[in-house]
């Protein structure tokens, strides 16, 4: 079977030639990506939110007060709960929580999934047959389900507790990725050689394979980040993880289990929910980035319209190539030559 | 002289657009005449592909044509010039006038569709007025021409072998009896057995069917043998034309020697074999003068700041070649 | 058939080892939260119902690991996946059976139909690069990024209430016996819509995007070029060539990412109380009811493994150098 829905593993033939000339001349860093780079700016934010919520929040998260269900207003910036409490602070301190489990998920599946699929790929053989059957059969069996049932045995799962979980559940997809890729690379000449030259399998993953797998690894790591904040809002969403903890899910439970919805205080979930999808769609959006620049064919390219010899404005396509007005054409060395001559 | 059948005129192709625009072939002036074979050699970047795909309009993006046309001479009306066609009137124009025989033979065909599909469905684009069973006999009679058998028509391009899928090729590139071939290295991938077969057929079908060729190779004594006239390409441009035997014997430009001398005679006096030393230009940083000085055993001053125009050498009086060089005798 | 054979053998072991892990779970837990729940209905059970909590929990603490293990196999097979203690005393098997219909009419249609609208609006998006729908992708990312839970809760807020047309909780209206009645489909139908295209919202983007990606990456293949050079209809070329290649790896992502979506999905059943699976599970977490718990996820895994199988097939069908002919 081939490469599942990441396209980075789909390495690009080459184009007629020249083609890909231009691209390599001009080559983007990837942080000049801008949707990488807004990506970067929104996820830095987060960070520091995380970082600094608690302390930057006006009121104690879990403190009651008598304003109850109120609307936003100078005081409450995203309203209260039906105990009167800050909704902007528990917005605040709850950053720490998501950020916390969803980057400790990450990275416990990445690692796991650069052991498990990096492994399979240079191995070969009876390893890789195993270690394929077992990252599919985890790639099959859902993994939200799973991990409710797991996280809701655990009495009281913390925020450790639940990344863990997370984060051994789900590094299947990476690791699958990362097996054919390095499948790839490992038939390279340049690894071929390393191998027949007798250097040390060690040296040969460290040196050889590592470096190119740089981008997939990143894109796996984003990806599983976005799962694991998914799935831990998730999870004290529908109450098993610990509530005592505040997180985005932890509100949005509350105003699930307190009925926010009849009472018409949107503000209860709107606010946790937007801060999840931005989230969300900052990590997408540095994921496109990795994309891109390893495959700049995908990008979106800007500049396509162009002005033909019939003063159309047409689309750069496959299979049918612009013809561009006369007047653009290249100055031809006959000119230049009688020139010269009557000089 | 025979008539011409596809005139190429002053015609550039760039990659990229404005300032970032490279071009790949330059000012390339070409004509290929009804019923014969025109051999167009060069390395590999030398921009003879380029120069196939641009002349079909098939170039992909960042791709453009900068400048020049390409005048077609249909069996019966007005020339008229590719370039200019609309969308729909190129298609129409692509497969039944000009078709084209790709390098790669494994990945020209749809791996999802049988042959017969991928045959039929050129048939019905360009003639819908043919009966089914038609359209499947004339695929069928173009495929047996080309020496495959009927029952491999149900076949997919995976459960046929290289060999057969470039015959299919071929075949799906006679099909609506074009009055130009363009073969882009059609037998490069294939093995030398193979290519020797499949060009011997190309020849027999040739003179049955009196279409043209335009025929690119890098392998120059391939086209020796095969071609009736010989065109090189060296960094986007014709540096010399000649007919195949002259071109043979007497070459003029020292590019078109070193080619020469780079691959074994097929039949004919053993000759010495030397490569040419240095690789081809880079198109985003091209010599100044002429563009192959820089490896040119020949080279001196003038060749480093002037470039070369093409026209009939000055030492052979013959109307049918010409020549871009500044070596005594050759450009004018 | 061989293709079709492996992954047989692939599925039949996956299954084995979800029953594996579903048997492993429990045993896990610390502390004897099933005794406690077995000791509060304490003579509202009988001797059997008991003894088949005590195989699937391995409250049997004389008996190896391994005669556990075989015990729980047996049980498995007749059916017996113990009482729920939620809808004491209903069999858990008997609850899925109620509920799974209504997940497989919701969530099995809408994740094909979103898998077929994405990528029909990815091929469009790939094949003509820069048009308008490259300028969707942003809010299609932006619409991924939404928890179906949150989106549920908000299509509610905005669109449901008592005079709307859309139902904001429940598989039917209150009063109606299910059967197959013209009145009842109707309501059924109208309760699932808002759900369904909650579902819908959230889920099409990936496969516009991974159709897009895999459309730009075909369309530079050399049989592309060769169907323009042979002048062929644009929408030959889009469809029977370029977009026909880009749907087999998109297939077989569907499959391996089953698992993935359906775990989404039955959030959605929670939000509208949609009388689904999804809905049972959450049930069962809020009050610890463990039987149920461990039979949803065993219904959530085999469901995905069969539509795994039927995804097989479907490439099968497409590709046919999967097929071996003689």
């Amino acid at each position: 079977m081939s490469a599942p829905t990441s396209t980075i593993t789909a390495v690009t033939p080459e184009g007629p030639e020249v083609a890909a000339a231009p691209a390599k001349r001009r080559r983007l860093r990837f942080v000049a990506n801008p949707k990488a780079a807004t990506g970067l700016v929104v996820l830095a934010f987060f960070c520091l939110i995380a970082i600094i919520g608690p302390w930057i929040a006006p009121f104690d998260p879990s403190a009651r007060s008598s304003d109850l269900i109120q609307a936003p207003s100078g005081k409450h910036w995203f309203g209260t709960t039906h105990l009167g409490q800050d909704i902007f602070s528990q917005v605040l301190v709850g950053t720490r929580g998501v950020m916390f489990v969803g980057l400790l998920a990450g990275l416990v599946a990445t690692a796991l999934s650069i052991l498990i699929g990096v492994s399979a790929g240079f191995l070969g053989g009876a390893a890789d047959d195993s270690l394929s059957a077992l990252s599919n059969v985890f790639l099959v069996i859902p993994a939200l389900p799973l991990i409710i049932i797991v996280a809701s045995t655990i009495p009281s799962a913390g925020d450790l507790m639940v990344a863990l979980v997370i984060g051994l559940t789900s590094w299947a997809w990476g690791a699958r990725v990362l097996r054919a890729q390095t499948l790839s690379l490992r038939r390279r000449d340049y690894v071929e050689a390393a191998r027949a030259t007798g250097e040390s399998t060690w040296r040969i993953i460290t040196f050889e394979i590592m470096p190119n797998l740089t981008a997939i690894i990143a894109s796996g790591f984003v990806g599983t980040v976005i799962f694991a904040v998914m799935s831990e809002i998730t999870l004290a969403f529908i109450g098993i993880s610990t509530i005592s903890e505040w997180n985005w899910g932890t509100i949005l439970f509350w105003a699930q289990s307190q009925q926010a919805l009849a009472q018409g205080a949107w503000w209860w979930f709107v606010p946790a929910g937007l801060a999840i999808a931005i989230l969300g769609t900052a990590l997408s959006l540095i994921n496109f980035g990795i994309d891109e620049f390893v495959s700049p064919r995908l990008r979106s390219s800007g500049h396509t319209r162009i002005k033909t010899k019939d003063g159309h404005s047409v689309r750069m396509r496959v299979g049918f190539t612009p013809v561009l007005s006369s007047k653009q054409a290249p100055v031809t060395p006959v000119v230049r030559r009688e020139q010269e001559e009557v000089a | 002289m025979k008539a011409p059948v596809l005139e190429i005129k002053n015609f550039h192709v760039d990659y990229g657009l404005g300032d970032e625009a490279v071009q790949a072939v330059r000012d390339v002036t070409l004509t290929l005449h009804r019923g014969e074979v025109l051999g167009l050699a060069g390395e590999s970047g030398s921009g003879k592909s380029t120069l196939a795909y641009g002349v079909t309009r098939l170039l992909p993006p960042p791709g453009v044509i900068s400048g020049g046309s390409v005048v077609y001479h249909p069996a019966s009306g007005d020339p008229y010039d590719v370039m200019a066609l609309t969308d729909a009137e190129l298609r129409a124009f692509r497969w039944a006038e000009t078709s084209i025989v790709f390098q790669g033979a494994m990945n020209s065909l749809n791996p999802v569709h049988k042959v017969s599909t991928q045959m039929l469905d050129v048939i019905k684009a360009h003639e819908p007025q043919l009966s089914p069973q038609a359209r499947i006999a004339r695929a069928q009679e173009m495929l047996k021409l080309v020496g495959i058998s009927a029952d491999r028509m149900d076949a997919y391009p995976h459960q046929l072998s290289g060999g057969m899928r470039q015959r299919v090729m071929i075949g799906m590139a006679l099909v609506l009896e074009p009055q130009v071939v363009i073969m882009d290295e059609p037998t490069t991938a294939l093995d030398v057995v193979m290519q020797r077969q499949i060009l011997a057929q190309l020849v027999e079908l040739r003179e049955r069917l009196g279409f043209s060729v335009l025929f690119i190779t890098h392998d120059l004594s391939l086209l020796v043998e095969f071609s009736d006239r010989i065109a090189i390409m060296y960094g986007g441009r014709i540096v010399e034309e000649a007919r195949s035997k002259d071109l043979y014997t007497d070459s003029l430009h020292p590019y078109s020697e070193g080619l020469l001398k780079s691959f074994p005679a097929l039949r004919g006096e053993r000759r010495e074999l030397s490569g040419i030393p240095g690789s081809p230009p880079d198109l985003r940083g091209m010599p100044t003068g002429c563009s192959f000085h820089p490896r040119c055993p020949q080279a001196f001053d003038r060749c480093s700041t002037e470039i070369p125009v093409l026209g009939i050498p000055s030492a052979r009086n013959d109307p049918h070649r010409s020549v871009a060089c500044w070596l005594p005798g050759r450009t004018a | 058939m061989k293709f079709l054979l492996q992954r047989l053998v692939f599925y039949v072991f996956t299954a084995w080892a979800a029953l594996t892990i579903n048997f492993f779970i429990p045993r896990m837990i610390p502390g004897d939260p099933v005794t406690s729940l077995i000791n509060k209905f304490q003579g509202q059970m009988s001797t059997d119902a008991i003894n088949s909590l005590y195989v699937l929990f391995g409250l049997d603490k004389n008996a190896s690991l391994w005669s556990q293990y075989v015990d729980y196999w047996g049980q498995v097979f007749r059916g017996d996946l113990g009482l729920s203690f939620t809808f004491f005393p209903t069999p858990v098997a008997e609850i899925l059976r109620q509920s799974l219909p209504w997940t497989i009419a919701l969530v099995g249609i809408t994740t094909f139909a979103s898998f077929m609208i994405g990528t029909s609006l990815g091929v469009l998006a790939g094949w003509r690069r820069g048009s308008v729908m490259d300028g969707l992708l942003p809010v299609t990312t932006f619409l991924s990024s939404i928890p179906y839970f949150w989106l549920g809760l908000l299509a509610i807020t905005l669109l449901a209430g008592p005079d709307s047309f859309f139902p904001s909780s429940g598989g039917y209206e209150p009063g109606l016996v299910p059967s197959w009645n013209a009145e009842f489909i109707g309501s059924a139908v109208q309760h699932s819509l808002l759900p369904a295209i909650t579902i819908l919202i959230s889920s099409v983007s990936g496969w516009i995007l991974t159709m897009r990606n895999m459309m730009v990456t075909v369309a530079s293949e050399d049989y592309i070029t060769v169907a323009h050079a042979k002048g062929l209809p644009e929408r030959r070329v889009m469809v029977s060539y370029a977009a026909r290649n880009a749907l087999l790896p998109n297939v077989s992502g569907f499959a391996l990412s089953l698992g993935f979506i359906v775990g989404g999905t039955l959030l959605v059943e929670i939000v509208f109380s949609y009388p689904g699976i999804g809905y049972n599970l959450f049930q069962a977490v809020g009050a610890k009811d463990y039987p149920l718990m461990q039979g949803v996820f065993l219904v959530i895994t085999l469901s995905v493994l069969v539509a795994n199988l039927l995804a097989d097939v479907a490439y099968l069908l497409l590709d046919p150098r999967t097929r071996k002919e003689g």
